[in-house]
């Protein structure tokens, strides 16, 4: 018992030790959750410099990662950015704020058009403001794929590719790929079509190198494997390294996602984090960024600024026909997300 | 009062052992026996049984046991070697092995997937000498190999400390006594060692068992262990209920398998711990 008893003060005295931590927070900061490789930290820096505020930048992998470190309560994120349907499920969560656009007057710098998109998870344009998008498609490599194929997604079943085919490693974007071939909208929650595209992925599995998110990219540059099933931001970017690299969306139609920065329910700096989103919004600033992510821009501004070349590159600004044949991800409710995930590893625990 | 004082001095341990050992696990216990909305439950432990969770709880088990006994198979007579040698060069020996140990585990993986990899160093080389290449990345024996990579430092240095206290009397005086050496290695040097090995098992099958960074990079998504699906229930789900009684079924497995060794070890008393 007294043992016990020890036990648990150290316990509390550990507690106390650690909210004692916590608790220091100074008025002038901001604490920014991001996904990794996604603003350039010299940005921050020019931010930290123009307006005195601290900035605390953090980074995650994958939307699901986001939401589980925001839901783990232990740091107050006054801003956000991530994916889509991951917004909206925070808005139905009722876990995002409203913006305050009056602070926003640089908002006029991006395309109206993107705001008419994110209206398919943020209805009024009130919590979110885009930040970079694209398309999910195929980045190939020419001197070992038959260039006729990559217009659709059956190249990825293709036995002659065996073992050189890479697949994202994420529920929504393979099981997109598969219900694209069966002629399915991405977010089907039929569970018989679900299972179809299951079937199909099954079927896919031996002639999978590997499963993988951010490291397709590297792979492909490295030659390591045919082809990558990828974001536009990430091919844009392999093509830089790697001349032999190109980019399809096949015909069938792909996920259109757009990633952008909302302000969480725990902020304690909104205005700050207004500041920052003005900021962003910088025709430099964003510039700066486009250069480091290279993915889509919704800044016009930047837009006509960069070489002409650039901006009718079909791999990082998809045309609109493209667009108009993708669809965004809406979020899934949790019993479907379950089913969803279970049928995935299920496939990933396939022999 | 002495008593006391010495338990004193065993403070900052026993902080750290409540705040990070045994705190962690009665949250974890919390949450393997409760749902999301906090009703009591046995489902996420019982969710051992679904054939998928199960399945990779097997593939889990298989490989450690392929991974302990690879490297069993490899340390027993390295570490023979080891001993009867010169004791300058020993040290230099075992040093050699830990090397490796100075660089962080993780970036040894990227490596052997640098390595591995179909337009890798080593395919090239063999593509250079017209060699057949090697297609191991991503399976279960490229995870396997990079395991026993990892853990034999393990294995090694418990039992050559086990070999190295052996006196060279004893065995001088089996041979006056007329044993042969298979006599001696099997009546001597066996029994004399078990301890270490027992050690050097659950050194390395503990970890094996539990691992998933591993299978994560060498793996390339296609070998699924529990460690993986306790991972994805995590990180990837937001099911913290399903991951801690995943955890909980599997730190019955890690506790059985020392217990288990922990009274074959107690014969010999030369072990770490």
């Amino acid at each position: 018992m007294k043992k016990f008893i020890s036990c648990l003060l150290a316990g509390i005295m550990l507690t106390g030790l650690f909210t004692g931590c916590g608790s220091k927070d100074s008025e002038n900061s901001l604490i920014v959750l991001n996904y990794g490789k996604y603003l350039d930290p010299e940005a921050i820096e020019m931010f930290e410099e123009e307006t005195g505020i601290k900035v605390e930048y953090e980074e995650y992998v994958t939307p699901e990662n986001m939401y589980t470190k925001y839901r783990a309560g232990a740091i107050d994120y006054d801003l956000i950015c991530t994916s889509d349907y991951m917004v909206e499920k925070m808005i139905q969560e009722d876990q995002v704020q409203k913006i305050n656009f009056d602070n926003i007057p640089l908002k006029n710098n991006l395309d109206s058009t993107y705001f008419e998109f994110s209206k398919s998870f943020d209805s009024e344009n009130e919590y979110s403001i885009p930040y970079f998008f694209g398309t999910v498609g195929i980045l190939y490599n020419k001197d070992m794929v038959d260039e006729s194929k990559v217009d659709s997604w059956n190249i990825l079943w293709d036995k002659d590719y065996a073992g050189q085919i890479i697949m994202a490693d994420s529920v929504r974007d393979s099981f997109m790929v598969a219900l694209k071939i069966l002629g399915y909208s991405l977010n089907t929650t039929d569970e018989t079509q679900w299972k179809e595209a299951q079937d199909l992925l099954l079927k896919q599995k031996p002639l999978v190198y590997s499963y993988l998110v951010d490291e397709a990219q590297d792979e492909m540059i490295g030659e390591n494997a045919a082809m990558a099933v990828v974001y536009s931001g990430e091919a844009g970017y392999a093509l830089e390294f790697n001349d032999k690299l190109a980019f399809s969306v096949p015909k069938e139609g792909s996920n259109m996602w757009i990633d952008s920065w909302f302000i969480p329910k725990s902020a304690k700096h909104k205005e700050n984090a207004e500041k920052f989103l003005n900021f962003l919004c910088r025709e430099d600033i964003s510039m700066m960024n486009f250069d480091y992510v290279y993915y889509a821009t919704p800044n016009v501004k930047t837009k006509e600024a960069l070489e002409p070349e650039i901006q009718e590159s079909p791999t990082i600004f998809p045309p609109k026909e493209t667009l108009d044949n993708c669809e965004v991800l809406k979020p899934l409710d949790d019993a479907s997300s379950t089913k969803l995930s279970i049928l995935w590893k299920e496939i990933k625990a396939a022999d | 009062m002495h008593n006391l004082k010495r338990q004193l001095l065993a403070g900052p341990y026993l902080l750290w052992m409540a705040g990070f050992i045994l705190l962690p696990v009665a949250v974890i216990l919390y949450y393997a026996f409760t749902t999301t909305s906090g009703d009591f439950t046995l489902l996420n432990v019982t969710s051992i049984f679904a054939s998928i969770h199960w399945k990779s709880l097997m593939l889990s088990l298989k490989l450690a046991f392929i991974c302990t006994a690879v490297c069993l198979l490899l340390s027993y007579p390295l570490a023979m070697i080891l001993s009867s040698m010169k004791l300058k060069r020993q040290g230099f020996i075992v040093f050699i092995f830990i090397l490796p140990m100075w660089m962080n585990f993780m970036l040894r993986i990227l490596a052997w997937k640098l390595l591995l990899s179909n337009n890798g160093v080593i395919n090239t080389m063999l593509a250079s000498w017209n060699l057949p290449l090697l297609d191991v990345l991503n399976t279960p024996f490229a995870v396997v190999f990079c395991m026993v990579y990892d853990f034999l430092p393990f294995m090694i240095l418990p039992i050559y400390n086990a070999m190295s206290r052996i006196e060279p009397d004893i065995i001088e005086a089996a041979k006056d006594l007329g044993a042969n050496n298979i006599t001696i290695f099997f009546k001597i040097i066996v029994p004399l060692t078990l301890s270490g090995v027992v050690s050097g098992i659950t050194m390395v099958f503990v970890p094996a068992l539990t691992s998933f960074a591993i299978s994560d990079l060498l793996g390339g998504g296609k070998v699924l262990l529990i460690g993986n699906v306790i991972e994805q229930a995590f990180i990837q789900e937001y099911n913290w209920n399903l991951g801690s009684g995943l955890s909980l079924v599997l730190m019955v497995f890690v506790i059985a398998s020392m217990a288990l060794m922990s009274a074959k070890g107690e014969e010999g008393g030369t072990g770490v711990w």
